[in-house]
């Protein structure tokens, strides 16, 4: 059963490759992206930018700002999840539990980000920034902790930043979740996080 | 399935029957364009972008089986499961199988034009397998029991009122509360449940990187990370055209793509999913479905370039005025209308018919597919190969008759007018299809003809 499952399987990709190998017109070139790009007034552009799409930007010098303003926008109640440690002060004590379904109940999620992007107001987060993928999807409100020389124009250099690195998973966030599907009626908070808010910190963070 | 001979121009009736709720989807989809213009004319690069995706595109193509074969190397090695799958039936079995294997019998799924093109839903719920769609669009068409009309706005037909309908019945919300904050919630609520109790989870995939054997999924809702990150398996269906050769390709095509889907200037989430998580499995079901055949037409290989983003049907004048559902296939509008007859030709001869040609879609599209110019080709091809509808093949050979005969050309002119003149109902009626949803212009008192000779003289 299972031979004559991967038998049909080769067959498959034989008959497409083939398919493929005989239609395909001559080889054309890739192109070489040459793009100009305009890196002045990067976070300006990057707080309008994000600003437009719902998101907010907090301008800070460090993490003091970031647990005063975390206090004021939560109670003893909410469950927040963090992996920073200069945040242990208001992170909620949870017992680490490998299923990633156990963070449902999360009220705030503050995760660092490696770099913003100007143009859209994206920042880029690898799983080694993640105690769980699904962290920034599943938490009500997410902020992001991102140092404020570490933006670049536009997507192209955003690519050339991020380079040949290996990672598991990797995405770039922008703004909160949303919808329009309903008349075309903006909807912040669709499946995942109902805000985002980025802490631009202007001293270096390490 | 469906037997009968499905047509635009009638499909398209029915949906004209209610004029102002045509005024208002003409409307909707044109502020959306709106919106698409206004993000493209902030970069003035936006040509030189368009150019160099096309040209990625068309490296892509000229060399589609090389990039195929990295792309499963790179994906094998970072763990990730891939299959091939000739057509819709083995990309169906290919997902029941995954599913049975580990006694699964409920999946959510992200959007995936392909599995609408595969009829998955429907063959997985014939074999026992509940299937909830995450899309917030996506589910309410599910609800409806109708495909998407729109492959990036899935319900851009219906009205806030019927969606308050359908979420009264199915999910008990209060009698006639239609408020869009309101049902987002409550579909918020609801698929939150679904997304923690699924154990298995469908994606598309937007674009695949042979270089890294990853693939990247965008979303605004955060439904397919939702899904993907809370399920055992993640199944991600691709076309074999959604293959780019480099990580930083990405870069062109996330710039063009929701700039030219809805004004944004990107999606909320652009995921690039590499390896599976810990303990879990990425599936990855490499489609082909006719793709391959039409990589082989010339005239048509270009439509495979196409990225879904939907820009040429918030431009179209025909579908605005005509609604998604009557194009009777899964993806619409003038793309759908040029990829469809490559499937089947003689199921959807009329698409091609169902434009003016003005040449709109091929101006907003973002890798330069020459749209219009394909329907075009697709016309010829159709009525050579036999499948133009009769009543055109009639209307045809008349014209043609009436073009190649000065003495017959001047008469049916005369005879037009004189008709128009003094007995305008016998054209103005229903016999007469132009005269449907349009009043017949006036008749000019004489024809350029006459006037010349009259003019020439004095």
């Amino acid at each position: 059963m299972v031979r004559k499952k991967q038998e049909s399987m080769s067959t498959a990709r034989e008959q497409i490759l083939n398919a493929v190998r005989a239609n395909q017109p001559d080889l054309k070139a890739l192109p070489e992206v040459i793009i100009p790009a305009d890196n002045i007034e990067l976070q300006d552009k990057f707080t309008e930018t994000l600003t437009t799409i719902g998101g907010k930007v907090i301008k800070a010098n460090g993490y003091d700002d970031v647990i005063a303003y975390i206090k004021s926008i939560t109670n003893t109640g909410h469950r927040i999840i963090s992996s920073i440690t200069e945040l242990s002060e208001v992170i909620s004590a949870s017992e680490a539990s490998p299923l990633p379904h156990s963070l449902q109940d999360t009220e705030l999620a503050i995760i660092k980000a490696h770099f913003g992007v100007a143009e859209n107001g994206a920042v880029w987060i690898t799983e080694n920034l993640l105690s769980q993928r699904v962290l920034p999807f599943i938490c009500q409100h997410l902020i992001v902790i991102l140092n404020a020389d570490d933006l670049v124009a536009n997507m192209h250099q955003a690519y050339e930043k991020i380079g040949d690195e290996h990672y598991g998973y990797g995405t770039f966030i922008a703004g909160p979740s949303k919808t329009a599907d309903i008349e075309q009626s903006l909807v912040l908070g669709a499946h995942g996080s109902r805000s985002m808010t980025i802490f631009l910190i202007s001293l270096p963070l390490d | 399935m469906h037997t009968e001979t499905k047509d635009h121009a009638e499909l398209a009736t029915v949906f004209n029957k209610d004029e102002a709720r045509v005024d208002w989807h003409d409307e909707t989809l044109w502020w959306i364009r709106q919106k698409r213009d206004k993000a493209v004319n902030h970069l003035p690069e936006w040509e030189l972008l368009r150019e160099t995706a096309s040209q990625i595109k068309d490296n892509v193509l000229s060399n589609l089986a090389g990039y195929l074969v990295q792309f499963e190397e790179n994906a094998q090695r970072n763990g990730i499961v891939v299959h091939w799958a000739a057509d819709a039936a083995e990309h169906n079995n290919i997902v029941l199988g995954l599913l049975h294997s580990k006694g699964i019998t409920k999946m959510v799924k992200s959007k995936s034009m392909l599995t609408e093109e595969c009829h998955l839903n429907e063959s997985l719920e014939n074999n026992g397998i509940e299937v909830i769609d995450s899309d917030l669009g996506e589910r309410i068409v599910q609800l409806a029991k109708e495909p998407p009309s729109h492959i990036v706005l899935p319900c851009i037909h219906k009205k806030k009122e019927e969606i308050g309908d359908l979420f009264h019945l199915h999910l008990g919300t209060p009698a006639g509360n239609a408020d869009p904050q309101f049902l987002t919630e409550t579909a918020r609520q609801h698929l939150r449940e679904t997304f923690l109790t699924r154990r298995a989870a469908l994606t598309g995939v937007n674009f695949a990187v042979a270089e890294t054997g990853e693939f990247v999924v965008c979303t605004n809702e955060g439904n397919a990370d939702m899904g993907a990150h809370l399920a055992d398996i993640h199944i991600a269906s691709m076309g074999i055209e959604k293959i780019i050769p480099k990580r930083k390709n990405l870069g062109v095509f996330l710039r063009l793509l929701t700039r030219s889907a809805t004004g944004q200037p990107i999606t909320t989430y652009s995921s690039h999913f590499s390896k599976p998580r810990e303990g879990t499995e990425i599936h990855i079901i490499i489609v082909d479905n006719g793709r391959s055949k039409q990589l082989g037409r010339e005239d048509f290989r270009n439509s495979l370039k196409c990225i879904r983003c939907g820009a040429c049907m918030n431009t179209c004048p025909v579908y605005r005025r005509s609604g998604g559902h009557s194009y009777h296939n899964a993806i619409s509008g003038p793309i759908g209308a040029i990829l469809a007859p490559n499937l089947d030709m003689e199921k959807y001869a009329d698409l091609p018919f169902a434009s003016t040609l003005c040449g709109s879609c091929s101006n907003v599209c973002p890798v330069k597919i020459d749209i219009h110019q394909q329907l075009y080709k697709w016309r010829q091809v159709i009525v050579q190969n036999g499948y133009a509808p009769a009543g055109k093949k009639a209307a045809m050979k008349l014209m043609s008759l009436t073009l190649s005969s000065p003495a017959a050309y001047h008469m049916g002119g005369k005879a037009g007018r004189f008709v128009m003149k003094y007995a305008p109902f016998a054209v103005n009626n229903k016999l007469n299809p132009w005269y449907k949803q349009r009043d017949m212009p006036e008749p000019p008192k004489e024809s350029f003809g006459e006037w010349y000779a009259k003019n020439r003289k004095a």
